[in-house]
């Protein structure tokens, strides 16, 4: 039996640090993010997937894709909107930057709550600009919900339990979880569906109000259209909007923090340089050999 | 109270060795900080199997909680224990492995207890914090050291004022060494409804199929390891020769594993296994960043490259200037000529 879904995704827009060239490094030892280009958290991407698969055979389900950040991560609503989502929310407001996972997670949970009734939040294992893993376990446990962590596939959802399957250490677990459930995707699971020619069409032009720049074309075209195509406007909430203790967002909710960030720098070592002639290679195996190094 | 704290992780009554690296090293901040090591294990049937597993890295205290649903591994009852325990306890410091279970199970406790949590540290130092903002001091904090933005640039977290102080570390990074000093060996089995609520066990475990490991990568002492350089899955056939005549074992770079040439578990870097081998092979390798933390303990590092200028060949004993089709051959036909 299956029964419509409320399902919310969690995305994050992210430096792309998988190719990090030289000038992303400043000569301190920083990260220049400017130099990086912002994408869409890879792993969530595959979240985003199992969640239009479940609202295509869970009929009347809807899947909304919930961010935080500055106003140009809107596009992390778009790309969603792009594929198949139905909505989205941005989380932005100056008193959220600086969050650790914590405040972030705090941050993310109470955007859950103000939404309501969801019955499966799920994400990304992690961002790669982190690393982390933390966000969705600690929003689960934030919002009291059960969770299951390195999903590969949700295998199906019945009388409102969900049956997965997830990696482990060396091997493969299936559970059974009941909703509402937190659930976080590996990057092995199946890759996201590219975007709808149709819906690129329809929502091109969807944003953020504080993304809207009416100087450009594009603000222009949102502030135009969105008079009379309501969903061209996206869902933008402050700290107060989601009813937030700004005590417990950004730097001041963060119990971590960062002593110092240093550039990596490896002790070069005196090298012995040889060339790959049979004298020279077989002068280091008798080498090694001599000293014991190798038997 | 305020004593360094690890969380053992078990298959079935097995110790994860990653968990006994963690008590090596929660041993010398303990000793440093002049306070106790404990440990704590949960599993089914583990009464009589696991102690002799734990305790000689040196653990003054065990909490071990044995009961019905404990293992397979679920996030709610493994957290409830933690987090019941902490509470009576009040550790300064958490451990545990930064594998599938700790990074499941260390942000769940942290969000209970709003502690802070430093994901895959590859350092743990104690030392002192002065907060530029609070004008606070703070003496011996733990500093959680550990790659971040993908391995560029290396990061000294600290909690100044929550407690416990957690971190997850992968395995390989600390080496775990019995304890050659003097410790209490204490255990203590507390009743596990005392700590968890029966709501807890809700997540059912239908199916759980582990596989011993294929190689044992992390404790071989020699390493031959490809890169990206070694241009396809069968130009790792004749690495796995060498490391066969070596008797060694094959890693790969991140490059490499992307790349299909070698499987996801050989990978070796920030992102995949840390070795200290006593000699390493690195063939075709360009050595970035996030390959190198994860080798440069190694004793001997031979690099094999027909670029001179590869970064790696800076950390590199010996760089062999020449392309791997060339050199690998030699290798093997010179070992086996030379080692009778």
């Amino acid at each position: 039996m299956t029964k419509p879904l409320k399902i919310v995704v969690l995305a994050k827009q992210v430096p792309d640090t998988r190719n990090v060239g030289k000038d992303a490094m400043t000569p301190e030892g920083t990260v220049n993010r400017a130099a990086l280009p912002a994408i869409f958290n890879p792993e969530d991407l595959n979240a985003l997937e199992q969640a239009l698969r479940l609202k295509e055979q869970n009929p009347g389900s809807t899947v909304g894709v919930l961010t935080m950040g500055p106003p140009r991560a809107g596009e992390i609503i778009r790309q969603g909107l792009f594929r198949g989502a139905d909505t989205g929310w941005l989380l932005t407001d100056r008193l959220f930057a600086g969050a650790d996972t914590l405040a972030t997670s705090y941050a993310l949970a109470t955007a859950i709550k103000k939404i309501g009734d969801v019955d499966i939040v799920i994400g990304g294992r992690q961002a790669i600009d982190g690393d982390t893993a933390q966000v969705g376990p600690q929003v689960a446990q934030k919002l009291g919900l059960n969770q299951v962590t390195y999903a590969e596939e949700i295998l199906k959802i019945e009388n409102n339990i969900a049956t997965i399957r997830r990696h482990i250490d060396g091997g493969v677990e299936t559970v059974e979880v009941p909703l509402p459930c937190v659930i976080t995707v590996n990057g092995s699971a199946a890759p996201c569906r590219p975007c709808n020619a149709k819906l690129v069409m329809k929502y091109k032009y969807a944003m953020c109000p504080l993304e809207v720049d009416v100087n450009a074309e594009c603000g222009m075209r949102n502030a135009e259209l969105s008079k009379t195509r309501p969903y061209l406007t996206l869902n933008q909430w402050s700290v107060a909007d989601v009813d937030g203790d700004p005590n417990q967002c950004g730097l001041s909710g963060s119990p971590t923090k960062v002593k110092t960030v240093q550039n990596i720098v490896f002790q070069a070592k005196e090298s012995k340089t040889l060339t790959a002639s049979d004298s020279d290679v077989e002068g280091l195996i008798k080498e090694l050999l001599d000293e014991k190094i190798i038997g | 109270m305020n004593n360094v704290f690890v969380y053992i992780e078990t298959e079935g009554t097995q110790v994860a060795e990653v968990s006994q690296e963690l008590l090596t090293k929660g041993r010398k901040l303990a000793d440093q900080l002049g306070v106790e090591l404990h440990a704590v294990v949960a599993g089914t049937g583990i009464k009589g199997k696991v102690e002799d597993q734990i305790l000689p890295y040196g653990v003054d205290k065990l909490f071990a909680f044995d009961g019905e649903g404990l293992f397979p591994y679920t996030s709610a009852p493994h957290t409830d224990i933690l987090v019941n325990l902490f509470k009576e306890e009040q550790p300064q410091i958490c451990l545990m492995g930064a594998t599938v279970i700790g990074r499941d199970l260390g942000p769940r406790v942290s969000s209970s207890l709003t502690s802070g949590l430093t994901a895959d540290c590859t350092q743990l130092e104690i030392g002192d914090f002065d907060d530029v903002k609070t004008k606070n001091h703070y003496d011996n904090l733990l500093y959680q050291i550990r790659p971040a933005f993908g391995g560029n640039i290396v990061a000294t977290i600290v909690n100044p004022d929550h407690r416990p102080q957690m971190a997850t570390v992968r395995s390989g990074v600390m080496q775990k060494a019995i304890y050659e000093g003097k410790a209490k060996n204490e255990v203590v089995y507390p009743e596990v409804s005392k700590y968890v609520s029966p709501e807890a066990y809700v997540v059912k475990v239908l199916d759980h199929h582990v596989e011993a490991a294929k190689h044992n990568l992390k404790g071989s002492p020699i390493v031959v390891a490809g890169g990206y350089g070694m241009g396809s899955k069968e130009g790792f056939d004749m690495l796995f020769e060498l490391a066969k005549v070596l008797h060694g074992e094959v890693g790969a770079s991140r490059a490499a594993v992307d790349a299909g040439f070698c499987d996801t578990d050989r990978q070796i870097g920030q992102t995949g296994v840390t070795v200290h081998p006593k000699v390493y092979i690195a063939c075709g390798i360009s050595g970035q960043i996030q390959h190198i933390a994860g080798m440069q303990d190694s004793k001997i590092i031979i690099s094999v490259n027909s670029d001179p200028d590869a970064p790696i060949n800076r950390i590199a004993d010996y760089v062999i200037v020449g392309t791997v089709e060339e050199v690998v051959p030699k290798l093997i036909k010179y070992y086996k000529q030379n080692s009778k």
